[in-house]
């Protein structure tokens, strides 16, 4: 699978499980308007963070926070690479 | 106070009790005969002595010939380090080392090496009856990775809760998975030496299957552990070994599915668990089989009030300040040695425990330490709380919750458990899969979604401490 659908498929379990109603997940999705809330996303971290061996967040170089879906993507393809 | 040799010759009659090590017995008879000591003890009164023997068994002699001869008898646990024994000798002002071999980093005190066994001829004090008030017994605190702390106890407080109960049983046998060196092992020791008994000790060198068959033969009848020692019994299969009469639990939190487990394996036994710590001696038994403790042990009118009412007094007071239990009892500790002088107790004797609390209904329970707190976005994950509700599946044999960094919340609890034997699913792995969305879906019935572990692994064990309580990262 890939990074993008391993971030997806993340997304929906955890929308399921905390009972949360996803938005269509779309490159340009802001996370702040997908349906999770910051729990669901600390789960969402922390599951990635077990299946795809990294952790983006815990850079040196200190991140930027993605704003959109396709951002939160990205910094895992970057840092997976 | 007569001390531990003479209240033992005192009791008179038969003496039938005695130590049992893994490779041998040494019963009180025959070291009524003879002396471990290659000098006469004599030569030892008014030393400061560190205890640092291999096996429990020579610590156990050794303890019971140095009461009421020597200053000050420091406990040395087998898993000190040479600059950890360094750090102990200093504060504590060793004269000498007791110990079978010299410890390969530390050298610089004279060593004492006991015999093998007891032997004639032998000069001691005995006769002539010592007073345990000359000796202070100093134990060391478990848990922590720097340097140990140094706790002064004398005869005196650490049989302070040894009254009643079980205490004065004849033809007990008692055994401990704790080594006597320890807060929750030396009690067991006093109680069997108190009563004339035969003490089964542990052995680092013996699995527990050998154990539980050695305490077998010699067929104990009070045995006692920590919820993660009994986890292990029971999960080896081994505690079937054994019926004791009496078993008791201490040095952790007893959830309510470890006291059911050993109900169910010893269904004629008295359960009871109990809360003790170095510092504070023992808090209160309790014995209705359930987790927790009843409300009205909590500021009760106190010991002297249960006197005057002819009563049998509580071991000790307690009460809750700032969410943690607090206790004052007979058996708290006198003093740290060394470094910070500082007395143990506030200004009312009260020693806090550092362990929180929750009252639920009319009982109180346990919510782990202090600074073993999950901090999940601002919300408070008790590890001991999530792990309750795992552990309550019959398939789970023990769990462990803990925190782990997270970017959005700071922490999320994640859980490691480990699975009784013989459960299918630790085979197969789609039916592993389904039984972690089971214990997941359990958690969430009844904890608020902050706690529900953000993940959750299935592992073939989980690290025990030497004194016996699981590992705790936070804590």
């Amino acid at each position: 699978m890939s990074i993008r659908d391993e971030i997806m498929s993340t997304f929906r379990e955890v929308a399921e499980v905390q009972g949360r109603r996803l938005a269509p997940l779309t490159n340009d999705l802001k996370l702040t308007e997908c349906g999770l809330d910051s729990l669901s996303f600390a789960l969402v971290v922390t599951n990635l963070e077990d299946s795809l061996s990294v952790d983006p967040f815990n850079s040196s170089e200190g991140v930027d926070f993605p704003v959109t879906l396709g951002d939160f993507i990205r910094l895992y393809e970057q840092a997976g690479t | 106070m007569k001390s531990l040799w003479r209240s033992l010759v005192d009791s008179g009659g038969e003496i039938a009790g005695g130590f049992c090590g893994p490779e041998r017995t040494v019963n009180f008879a025959e070291l009524k005969a003879g002396s471990m000591f290659p000098m006469p003890v004599e030569e030892l009164r008014g030393r400061s002595l560190l205890i640092a023997t291999g096996e429990q068994l020579a610590t156990a002699l050794a303890l019971l010939e140095l009461d009421g001869v020597a200053r000050r008898m420091v406990l040395c646990t087998p898993d000190l380090t040479g600059r950890q024994l360094e750090a102990v000798a200093a504060a504590a002002q060793a004269d000498a080392v007791v110990g079978e071999a010299p410890h390969p980093e530390f050298s610089a005190l004279p060593r004492i090496a006991p015999r093998a066994k007891p032997t004639a001829p032998i000069d001691r004090p005995h006769s002539e009856g010592t007073d345990s008030e000359a000796t202070e017994w100093v134990l060391l605190t478990s848990g922590t990775t720097g340097t140990p702390k140094l706790v002064v106890h004398s005869l005196r407080s650490l049989c302070g809760a040894l009254s009643g109960g079980a205490a004065g049983a004849s033809r007990s046998v008692w055994s401990t998975f704790y080594d006597i060196r320890r807060y929750g092992g030396l009690q067991i020791y006093l109680r069997a030496v108190r009563s004339g008994s035969l003490l089964v000790l542990s052995s680092g060198r013996e699995s527990i299957r050998d154990f539980l068959a050695r305490a077998s033969r010699a067929g104990v009848t009070h045995i006692s552990g920590t919820p993660s020692h009994w986890r292990r019994a029971l999960m080896s299969g081994a505690a079937r070994l054994i019926s004791p009469a009496y078993v008791r639990l201490s040095g952790e939190v007893a959830d309510q599915s470890i006291l059911d487990g050993l109900k169910e394996a010893f269904p004629g036994a008295t359960i009871a668990h109990a809360f003790a710590s170095t510092e504070a001696g023992v808090g209160f038994d309790v014995t209705d089989g359930l987790a927790g403790f009843p409300e009205t042990f909590v500021d009760r009118p106190g010991r002297a009030a249960d006197r005057d009412r002819g009563v049998e007094p509580a071991p000790a007071d307690l009460k809750v300040a700032d969410g943690t239990l607090r206790i004052r009892s007979r058996g708290i500790g006198a003093r740290y040695l060394g470094g910070e002088a500082r007395s143990l107790a506030d200004d009312e004797g009260y020693i806090d425990t550092g362990d929180l609390v929750e009252l639920v209904g009319d009982r109180y329970y346990f919510r782990g330490r202090r600074g073993g707190v999950i901090n999940v976005g601002g919300y408070k994950v008790y590890p001991e709380e999530v792990e309750a509700v795992l552990n309550a599946d019959p398939r789970v044999r023990m769990s462990l919750v803990r925190g782990r960094r997270n970017p959005i919340m700071g922490a999320v609890a994640v859980a490691d458990v480990v699975l009784t034997e013989g459960a299918p699913e630790s085979q197969d792995p789609v039916s592993a899969a389904r039984l972690k969305d089971e214990l997941l879906n359990a958690c969430r019935r009844v904890l608020p979604a902050y706690k529900v572990p953000a993940v959750l692994r299935l592992v073939a064990k989980l690290d025990v401490t030497e004194a016996g309580k699981l590992v705790r990262p936070d804590a």
